[in-house]
């Protein structure tokens, strides 16, 4: 206990809070004493950027994602958000269901302003800046509208903005889009490059798609399973300026998938 | 207009007229002498309307049935609830409620008189017996089967263990609450009918089997009838009640 309690000083002193604003330190989990889904893992997260974490199935990235979420405990080592090792969710992150994880009795402006709502803001309030988000998304009119009048693209924009309208430094978003056709998945992954150029936040995000995370990512966190482990990580050097279509021909965007490919290629069977 | 006649409504009055029609025509053929027909017993409907007894016989009725149903939903829903949460909680009150839902109540109605005697308690205790079980354990089961996400999502969005469970969990079970509150409410109709017919002859029950003692079965089956008109009635009231304070995406789509 009180060593870990030594490290935690330690690593809050090492780490510029500037810079890094969720910070992975040895994190294991066991579950029922003999599946190891994490083995000491150890990975940073810039602020500002997007960082997928990227790997095949049985690899612990969801794991991971909700173990920074505060929704499973680690069996050892920490977790520090903005310098601060937390166990349990908290304020400072908020998160985006692979099933969107919505309330099909409540509206979308219930929906997205419920993180506001369980933290005691007033209902004027917290449904004006509901307003700002559903707008932020693109479901400006559908406000009133239940889920299951909704689309599957459009469900996953009202689990984001409900991340959103919380404030979170850090936004988990895990698979986010892997329920969503193909389509519309093309059009939120450009959604998503407009989004953290312009909130400024932290995105943490978890998928197995390769093409998918070079397309949005500022770093890649490449995880292999049997030991799960951080293999590599990869930082697509892609100008971020030319239009979504001219980046999806782009040879360093087409480069980073194939060498992505050729070291997942001998983990797959 | 083909609309018009595919419509709820129309369908539903559409097998309304289809029972009684078939009901009038078994009385005709006849069954039995016993089995009055459809006309006869809304006769016998008006008759036992007009000369009081339907008006004397109700509120004895409804008095256990009232009770019983009323304290079957509180403590069942919340047992139920409490089962649904807590493993320990159901280890310890499941038994019981699975052991009530399928015991012969007849068998048991011997040993209620003597404990409580002939007068009401006994028979709020049928009414519960009857009523609590399929509540709690539908309770139980719709609390336990709320989707994990949206749990997780209330954790993550730091709601308290009781936001949790008033916010989320709660409103996602209510359909299936409902439905175990609305088959407790038809057990709790059964339960209130036997008691009269086991215990002492009082209300409904004692309409039933005067007017089977002196032979006139088109009273005995108007009593049945106005029984089961309540019953409906009542199911429906319920059901109102949960789209408006639960679901209103149902109603909507409704």
């Amino acid at each position: 206990m009180t060593s870990q309690g030594n490290t935690a000083l330690k690593t809050t002193q090492d780490a510029p809070q500037s810079d890094i604003a969720v910070s992975v330190r040895n994190v294991s989990k066991i579950y029922g004493g003999a599946i190891h889904a994490l083995n000491d893992m150890t990975l940073d997260f810039p602020r500002g950027q997007l960082t997928s974490l990227l790997g095949p199935s049985g690899c612990g990235k969801t794991t991971l994602l909700k173990i920074i979420g505060g929704l499973l405990d680690q069996t050892s080592g920490e977790i520090l958000v903005n310098g601060k090792p937390v166990d349990g969710p908290g304020p400072d992150r908020a998160f985006v269901f692979q099933d969107f994880a919505l309330m099909p009795w409540a509206t979308v402006i219930r929906n997205v302003a419920f993180g506001l709502e369980l933290r005691g803001i007033a209902k004027s309030e917290r449904e004006a800046v509901a307003e700002k988000y559903i707008a932020a998304v693109g479901l400006s009119g559908f406000e009133k509208q239940y889920p299951h009048e909704l689309s599957g693209g459009m469900r996953q924009r009202v689990g984001l903005a409900r991340a959103l309208s919380v404030n979170a430094d850090v936004l988990l978003l895990d698979e986010p889009f892997s329920a969503v056709d193909e389509q519309t998945r093309r059009k939120f992954q450009e959604d998503l490059l407009a989004l953290v150029e312009h909130e400024k936040k932290t995105f943490i995000f978890v998928t197995h798609s390769i093409e998918e995370a070079v397309y949005v990512s500022d770093q890649i966190a490449l995880l292999l399973a049997r030991p799960s482990r951080v293999s590599e990580i990869i930082k697509p050097d892609i100008d971020r300026s030319i239009s979504p279509d001219a980046l999806r021909r782009d040879p360093v965007y087409l480069d980073t998938v194939e060498r992505i490919w050729s070291s997942l290629r001998s983990y797959v069977e | 207009m083909d609309k018009h006649l595919t419509s709820a409504r129309a369908l539903k009055v559409l097998s309304i007229i289809i029972v009684f029609c078939a009901w009038e025509y078994a009385g005709r053929i006849p069954v039995s002498p016993a089995f009055p027909t459809f006309l006869e017993t809304m006769q016998g409907l008006w008759e036992i309307t007009i000369d009081g007894s339907l008006l004397r016989a109700y509120p004895e009725t409804l008095k256990p049935l009232i009770l019983g149903v009323a304290i079957s939903a509180v403590l069942g829903i919340t047992i139920g609830v409490a089962i649904g949460l807590s493993f320990k909680v159901e280890w310890f009150a499941s038994p019981i409620f699975v052991v009530m839902q399928s015991a012969p109540l007849a068998a048991l109605i011997p040993l209620l008189v003597l404990a409580y005697g002939i007068g009401l308690t006994s028979k709020v205790m049928v009414v519960c017996i009857m009523a609590m079980p399929v509540i709690v354990l539908n309770s139980a089961n719709a609390v336990r089967h709320t989707p994990t996400s949206i749990k997780e999502m209330g954790r993550s969005f730091l709601g308290s263990p009781m936001e949790i469970i008033f916010k989320i969990i709660l409103p996602s079970a209510a359909p299936v609450i409902f439905a175990g509150l609305r088959l407790g409410v038809s057990a709790g109709f059964i339960g209130a009918i036997l008691s009269e017919l086991l215990i002492t002859p009082t209300g409904i029950g004692d309409v039933i089997t005067y007017n089977q003692a002196i032979a006139e079965y088109a009273k005995m089956y108007a009593a049945i009838f106005s029984i089961i008109v309540l019953a409906v009635v009542f199911l429906d009231v319920i059901e109102k009640i949960e789209l408006t304070l639960f679901r209103p995406d149902k109603r909507v789509s409704a």
